[in-house]
């Protein structure tokens, strides 16, 4: 049996270069690592779909994760650590999309077609009411109408 | 004439969509473009000595291309007989050997050919996440220092005649 | 010879919906009895030939033909037979194929179910339903056909994706696709509507039974891919924003409106040009779906071979389905004429708040999933819409919205009573409340935003129950009687209140909740997590059908008492090597414990890197979209949904 583990193990090792992401050094201070994990969530892993670097098991997110930790012990904030990537990457590697002139229209959509589809709802019910409201009856169209429910309470 | 938003909308939509089958969402362009080559150092492939650094390369008064490969890379062996085509026609390529065994890039070099003028190896990747690099191959034109051009992936014949050689081209002159 | 078969079978069924989409609305239009009857003859003959297609082309993946370039492509003599099977839909081909089918199947069903419905809009619908077909059938005839021939043929094929191995993905396909392309059906019924010029409580009636029955399968298909992910993706993650799999959230979010909406088309004859509008979009979101998936505009994890000639064709087929059908929306919609008013405060206008919220939401993930596209296309400049940006808009929408559904049951249709609604609720309100308070305390505390989704998940749950109460008059007397005699539909919505405020719950917990600890562990290490203690015992080596793996054996004591061996592993495949993990769950109605195993952390293979996560009520999740879907069955099987019923009631 342990010939065999051996043996499966050793094939397995040496395909280490696609690593399954479960076993990399995290850092000694607890608070650093925490504050490492936070930022790698927000970085975009380069060669998968939308996954972060910490989501991801491929190589390139390792190596990503392993730089995030070596900026914030070399003393770098959070902010440095981001301007690290995006200065090798651009802002595509971030995950959450920059906050600027071009994407202000992104973030307020919701608000923004909020505003708009109570501003539609709105129109369209004055619209409705004032279609429905019926010019007041006259004097023989009451008399009429005062002939029609005697007749209906007779039923 | 409320009711023809939807339709306009949808319009819109489409002509966005129809631009976007002509895009390529994931060829990321290079940030680094026109920045100064980042500063490194790297060894001889299977050795300690140095293969080459960032000053080499800044010295070289003519352009230059930094080639990064892998021996396990397989769209690197389609590119190759490109580079060999560069090389002969006069171009020198610095190549970075990315991740790979010593035994393996030798092996690549020996069987396919050598077409650089200097290689070294970045056994940890570290200095090709500093060029932007996010897999291989990925070739960069470099002028007195600064990066001109990246081309990410293989060099496809298509790529070679009408887009590349065009642009080397034009910046030797 | 079975595979021409297929080939030729499909041709006829293309021939037979085009005949379908033609004649008989061309009949209708003029009044022509006899081409009239074509349509339900044809349906069921298109329906007849595309299955035959479809059998020849699961045949083909049986017996492993790989002279079928499909086959070949997708297929391998190693694969477990029902993932030959499966392979039939998973891949470009042949779930377009599949598309057709369910298309089809769809018509078929109208055309049987449908028989009572007024002549004309049933021809109208059949031929729309006919259309879309055929855009399918050219599609496939003309650029993806799963019949081509390969030769000189290999001996093996070459598919063997180990990640497509396995149940969940399998039919994942069909049950979405159930969902999605059900969606027609309202689509074509708007349709005819829109060309009748007409849209009454009967249409309505029509409509919303083949509207839930979409709905029911789209939700089980979305949440069946999200349980895939969650225990195939090895840390628990079930939802990325990724674009295919907004691609199938914009429409089931369209759909929801859809439903309520016709509701109140039904009751109240009136929303009757923004029903129509929800049931276009939402099959429109379906074929952007389908465009957005194969043509290569956004990067996928799941995209299919992208193929930029495909994305010409599917564009311009959208172009003009969805933009006419928008287009007559324009021109024809005036026709309808507007129903009852209703007060600002009334279940009308907390259906429209609903309608208004959903369609919102929608369209913030529409836009969010191609601002990346939009904005490459205009500047450039590459960019990622992701997860951050999704949790945030789509949370700030889903606030009022689990609100106002809490109150909407209870408020009456024409005018509530504001104050009463207030009175009677507010209390509910306030107790979820203080429940909330106490059990996010309970926790631990944590973020602000955890105390919310617990909040709105209890309130939910609370107002669904006392609204029911209250109509059952639960602790008067005769209750029983009361409750046995409510209306299906009624107690499916019930039920599908309940199971979202469940599922929230879920999210929630599992969300803020979660603990992961990431350690080197030896033989007999034990590590506390989520209350529970786990011993790691021991590996062994495995080989299974086309991987070998390292299993795990964690033991997970609680109290003391071994309560659950857990064996996660670590898998590399042969074709093509690919090392995968098999994530070991315990799942508990409290919680989730997840184990991961990664690499050997030394030669001597006595050390392991491991990952444990506990997810707090993460079954809730699960559950609570169960709970959902049966209540939408439940509102499927109301007596006032059978077809003959609507022609009854107007006589």
């Amino acid at each position: 049996m342990r010939v065999f583990l051996s043996i499966t193990l050793f094939i397995f090792i040496t395909f280490a270069v696609h690593a399954v992401g479960v076993d990399e050094k995290q850092l000694a201070d607890p608070a650093s690592e925490i504050r490492a994990q936070e930022i790698m969530k927000k970085l975009r892993c380069l060669v998968c779909q939308n996954q972060s670097i910490v989501d991801s098991d491929a190589p390139l997110a390792k190596d990503l994760r392993e730089i995030v930790r070596e900026r914030i012990t070399a003393g770098d904030t959070d902010k440095e650590v981001l301007f690290f990537m995006t200065k090798r990457y651009g802002d595509w590697v971030l995950l959450k999309p920059p906050f600027d002139r071009t994407t202000i229209i992104l973030w307020l959509s919701p608000v923004l077609l909020l505003l708009i589809g109570f501003f539609v709802i709105y129109r369209n019910q004055s619209h409705r009411k004032s279609l429905a409201v019926s010019p007041p009856l006259n004097k023989e169209e009451e008399k009429r109408l005062r002939v029609l429910l005697d007749e209906r309470a007779d039923d | 004439m409320k009711k023809f938003v939807p339709f306009a909308i949808f319009c819109f939509i489409s002509l966005a969509l129809f631009t976007g089958l002509s895009l390529n969402p994931g060829n990321i362009p290079s940030e680094l473009i026109n920045d100064p080559i980042p500063e490194f150092s790297l060894p001889i492939v299977g050795g300690e000595s140095l293969g080459f650094s960032s000053t080499d390369v800044k010295a070289e008064e003519e352009v230059i291309i930094i080639n990064f490969f892998a021996s396990w890379c397989a769209p690197c062996y389609v590119e190759h007989p490109f580079l060999m085509e560069l090389k002969n026609q006069g171009y020198k390529i610095y190549g970075i050997s990315y991740k790979d065994k010593a035994r393996d890039t030798n092996r690549f070099i020996k069987e396919q050919g050598n077409p650089y003028y200097k290689i070294a190896a970045d056994k940890d990747g570290r200095v090709a996440i500093n060029f932007g690099v996010y897999g291989v191959p990925e070739t960069y034109v470099i002028q007195d220092g600064i990066i001109r051009y990246k081309h990410a992936g293989p060099i496809h014949e298509m790529d070679f005649e009408d887009k590349f050689l065009p642009i080397i081209k034009r910046m030797g002159e | 010879m079975i595979v021409e078969s297929g080939h030729y079978a499909l041709i006829l069924a293309c021939t037979l919906s085009l005949v379908q989409g033609i004649f008989p609305l061309y009949g209708a239009l003029t009044g022509r009895g006899r081409l009239m009857r074509l349509s339900a003859p044809t349906a069921y003959g298109q329906f007849f030939f595309v299955s035959i297609a479809f059998g020849a082309l699961m045949h083909a993946f049986i017996v492993s033909d790989f002279s079928v370039v499909n086959v070949a492509k997708n297929s391998h003599t190693l694969k477990p037979m029902l993932y030959k099977v499966s392979a039939t839909w998973g891949n470009h081909e042949g779930s377009i194929l599949l598309w057709a089918l369910i298309l089809a199947l769809y018509g078929a069903a109208v055309a049987f179910f449908g028989r009572k419905l007024p002549k004309t809009l049933y021809v109208k619908v059949l031929s729309i339903q006919a259309l879309i077909g055929l855009g399918f059938y050219l599609f496939l005839l003309l650029t993806s056909n799963p019949f081509e021939r390969l030769y000189p043929f290999p001996m093996e094929g070459s598919g063997l994706n180990p990640l497509l191995q396995d149940p969940g993905l399998a039919f994942h396909p069909p049950l979405l696709y159930l969902g999605y392309v059900g969606l027609s059906v309202t689509f074509s019924f708007a349709v005819g509507a829109l060309i009748e010029g007409r849209v009454d409580a009967a249409w309505a009636r029509w409509v919303r039974p083949w509207t839930l029955l979409a709905w029911c399968f789209l939700t089980a298909g979305i949440t069946l891919g999200s349980w895939w992910a969650y225990y195939e993706l090895g840390w628990g993650g079930w939802w990325f924003w990724d674009p295919v799999e907004n691609a199938s959230f914009m429409p089931w979010l369209v759909a929801t409106a859809l439903l309520h909406s016709a509701i109140v088309v039904e009751k109240r004859d009136t929303l009757k040009a923004w029903t129509i509008l929800l049931a276009i979009i939402a099959f429109s979101f379906s074929l952007l779906g389908t465009f957005i998936v194969r043509s290569g505009v956004l990067t996928s994890v799941h995209a299919f071979a992208t193929d930029p000639e495909r994305g010409v064709f599917i564009l311009a087929f959208l172009f003009l389905v969805i933009g006419g059908s928008l287009l007559l929306f324009a021109l024809r919609a005036d026709k309808l004429q507007a129903g009852g008013l209703f007060a600002p405060i009334s279940r009308e206008s907390m259906l429209v708040i609903n309608n208004l919220l959903l369609s919102v939401a929608a369209m913030v993930v529409m836009f969010g999933t191609l601002y990346p596209l939009l904005r490459d296309a205009l500047t450039g400049d590459k960019i990622t819409v992701g997860p951050p940006f999704f949790n945030l808009a789509f949370g700030f929408l889903m606030i009022p919205l689990l609100l106002v559904m809490g109150l909407g049951p209870s408020a009456s249709w024409k005018r509530a009573d504001l104050a009463g609604i207030v009175s009677r609720l507010g209390f509910v309100f306030a107790t979820s409340l203080v429940a909330a308070l106490a059990f996010f305390y309970m926790l631990g505390g944590g973020e602000i935003m955890a105390a919310v989704w617990l909040g709105l998940g209890l309130w939910l749950m609370a107002a669904t129950f006392y609204e029911w109460a209250d109509r059952v008059k639960l602790f008067k007397v005769n209750a029983m009687k009361r409750i046995r005699r409510q209306p299906r539909a009624s107690v499916g919505m019930s039920f599908g209140h309940l199971g979202l405020a469940i599922a929230v719950l879920g999210m929630a917990g599992s969300s803020y909740w979660g603990t992961e600890q990431q350690k080197i562990m030896a033989y007999e290490d034990e590590i506390n997590i989520g209350g529970y203690d786990v011993n790691f015992r021991d590996t062994n080596g495995i080989i299974g059908p086309n991987y070998t793996a390292v299993r795990g054996a964690f033991d997970i004591r609680k109290n003391g008492k071994i309560v659950a061996t857990l064996e996660p592993e670590a898998r590399l495949f042969s074709t093509p090597p690919m090392p995968t993990t098999e994530a070991a769950i315990y799942s508990t109605l409290m919680g989730d414990l997840f184990i991961v195993i990664g690499e050997a952390n030394n030669k001597t293979y006595d050390q392991w890197a491991v990952r444990l996560y506990y997810k707090p009520l993460q079954t809730w999740l699960w559950g609570g979209v169960v709970v959902m879907v049966f209540g939408g069955f439940i509102s499927l099987s109301d007596r006032r949904f059978r077809m003959g019923a609507a022609k009854k009631k107007i006589n």
